[in-house]
């Protein structure tokens, strides 16, 4: 337990100020714009958006700013933002099968019908350090054109579920629960699972989701189907009586191809997994599909292997990163009340076991609390 | 643009008889969600060279920012689920002939919800032709370029392996 201190508020002023000029850094170097950073640092803004889980590229980028690059200082800043903001309404579901797909890559076919669309990714780069970057002034050559492609691109997964080989995914319009509106509750469907794990932190879903592939659970993934690209988001506005486009925004979606369940009344079928996040997020919808694959054990009948991964209430109740550091954080802040008994207390227990016959004065050590 | 003085706050449920013919509904619709997704910038640069004097109004629901939850489906297409919100300015306004015009538009900019109601409006009256032609039309052109740009883009890094005929061709 900490407790509240006072006075200190011309240190903390003059923190904040110190704080404001170090923000800035030497001023003979330029101030970087929001747009800068919106434009120049896309992923950083995207992470923002995904973990603040508000999309607001603008929002984003100027969090990123004020938090000096510190992208959960700026999750934090969104996400609190974001409960000052009235709720208009909710949308109806994003068809992300209609996405005009910058990207779009299959692990499964190698003809995948739609075709591989690369993208601006970092695959395939060598990952040395471009010094030409470091000077410059140098303009990116034009990205090269090419003929547009009308062809449809299928979900993978459909063209699987067509012969039975994966598991279907039941339609519904069930209204979903809302965990910025009810606290979480154990144990979660599904639904409440993914809205957790779009939001969770992408560092703690990358070191579960490499877990379940070390042999901590059992996922086995293929990555069917992974897709970037913008989406339209529709809603339907009651004062209109119809749904309109309110916006479009760029997502990340994967699909896992997982291996087999499979019942005395049922033949074996491929299970799915699914990541679903704002923005140009590969490594967080990835790590998203094998732990909602991974958490999915009980629902398909698996024996549970004890794994981090598969416990649910492990995994939900630490992916949010501002939860997390709000309550790993608040240690630093006074505790004197809190020490000061301990300390009494270890003091009692050395004189008893007959320790400490003459203690030194430390800090506070006569002190009353 | 300024709205006129003198106006109150009112129901917006003033609006609600909206729903003509469903071919009506459709235009409706369409450029509602080309104002939403055009760039507040271009929409201003738009109606600013518009060539007719914009109407006056008055505020029904002045512009206010808030979010809208964005849902996704498992698997894409299976049981909804709340992937996280997204900023959305929305207002509604009157023109003096009685006209309503709504905006729900994606961001925080609540001149471009403004101009976007006005449009909206604007498209429900006589210079409806006008505004199309010099308002609409040109945002779709540049939606329709900035999108084939980037398709094209893409369609260049599509991968051509060399591909196997599979066994049922």
């Amino acid at each position: 337990m900490y407790v509240a201190v006072k006075g200190g508020e011309r240190a903390i002023d003059n923190a904040h100020d110190w704080l404001a000029e170090e923000r800035r850094g030497d001023p003979d170097v330029p101030e970087l714009s929001v747009a800068q950073i919106r434009e120049q640092m896309t992923l950083a803004v995207n992470r923002v958006m995904a973990e603040g889980s508000l999309y607001d590229p603008d929002l984003a980028a100027l969090a990123i700013k004020q938090a000096r690059g510190d992208l959960i200082e700026a999750i934090f800043l969104v996400r609190a933002f974001r409960t000052t903001l009235p709720r208009f309404g909710a949308s109806t579901p994003v068809d992300t099968g209609t996405m005009r797909c910058d990207r779009r890559i299959s692990a499964t076919f190698k003809d995948a019908p739609g075709g591989q669309v690369l993208g601006p990714t970092f695959d395939y780069t060598h990952r040395l350090v471009d010094f030409m970057l470091e000077a410059g002034g140098e303009k990116p050559k034009a990205a090269a054109r090419a003929a547009r492609d009308t062809a449809p691109k299928p979900r993978i997964t459909e063209y699987l579920g067509r012969d039975g080989l994966i598991e279907d995914e039941v339609p519904s319009e069930a209204e979903p629960p809302d965990m910025t509106r009810t606290p979480m509750a154990h144990p979660a469907e599904r639904p409440l699972r993914l809205q957790a794990l779009a939001r969770g932190d992408e560092g703690f879903l990358l070191g579960m989701a490499y877990s379940t592939q070390r042999g901590y659970g059992r996922t086995h993934p293929f990555v069917g189907e992974l897709r970037i690209g913008p989406v339209a988001v529709e809603m339907d506005v009651p004062e209109l009586g119809f749904a309109v486009e309110i916006g479009e925004v760029v997502l990340t979606e994967c699909e896992t191809v997982n291996q087999f369940a499979g019942s005395r009344t049922e033949p074996p079928q491929f299970t799915r997994g699914y990541g679903l996040v704002f923005g140009q997020s590969e490594r967080k919808a990835i790590s998203m599909s094998l732990v909602d694959r991974s958490l999915r054990w009980e629902e398909l009948g698996e024996e549970p292997a004890g794994a981090p991964a598969q416990d649910a209430e492990f995994v939900l109740s630490h992916a949010d990163n501002i939860q997390a550091t709000g309550f790993l954080e608040h240690i630093k802040l006074p505790h004197y009340v809190d020490f000061q008994s301990e300390l009494e207390l270890v003091r009692r227990l050395r004189r008893e076991a007959g320790a400490d016959a003459n203690p030194s004065t430390g800090p506070d050590a006569e002190v009353a609390p | 643009m300024r709205p006129r003085s003198g106006e109150g706050m009112q129901q917006a449920d003033r609006t609600a008889p909206e729903t003509g013919p469903d071919m009506e509904g459709a235009a409706r619709r369409h450029w509602m969600g080309l104002l939403a997704r055009a760039a507040p910038k271009t929409l201003a640069e738009r109606l600013a060279t518009f060539d007719h004097a914009l109407p006056a109004f008055a505020w029904l629901r002045r512009p206010e920012t808030g979010s809208v939850m964005v849902r996704g489906r498992a698997g894409g297409t299976g049981a909804p689920f709340n992937l996280g919100e997204m900023t959305v300015t929305r207002c509604v306004l009157r023109l003096e002939d009685g006209t309503v015009g709504h905006a729900y538009v994606q961001g925080r900019d609540e001149r471009h919800a403004e101009r976007a109601a006005l449009v909206d409006a604007m498209m429900q009256t006589s210079q409806a032709e006008s505004l199309r032609a010099e308002v609409l039309d040109p945002l779709t052109e540049a939606e329709a370029h900035a999108r084939a740009e980037r398709a094209e883009k893409a369609a260049a890094t599509r991968v051509e392996f060399f591909t196997v005929a599979r066994g049922e061709d």
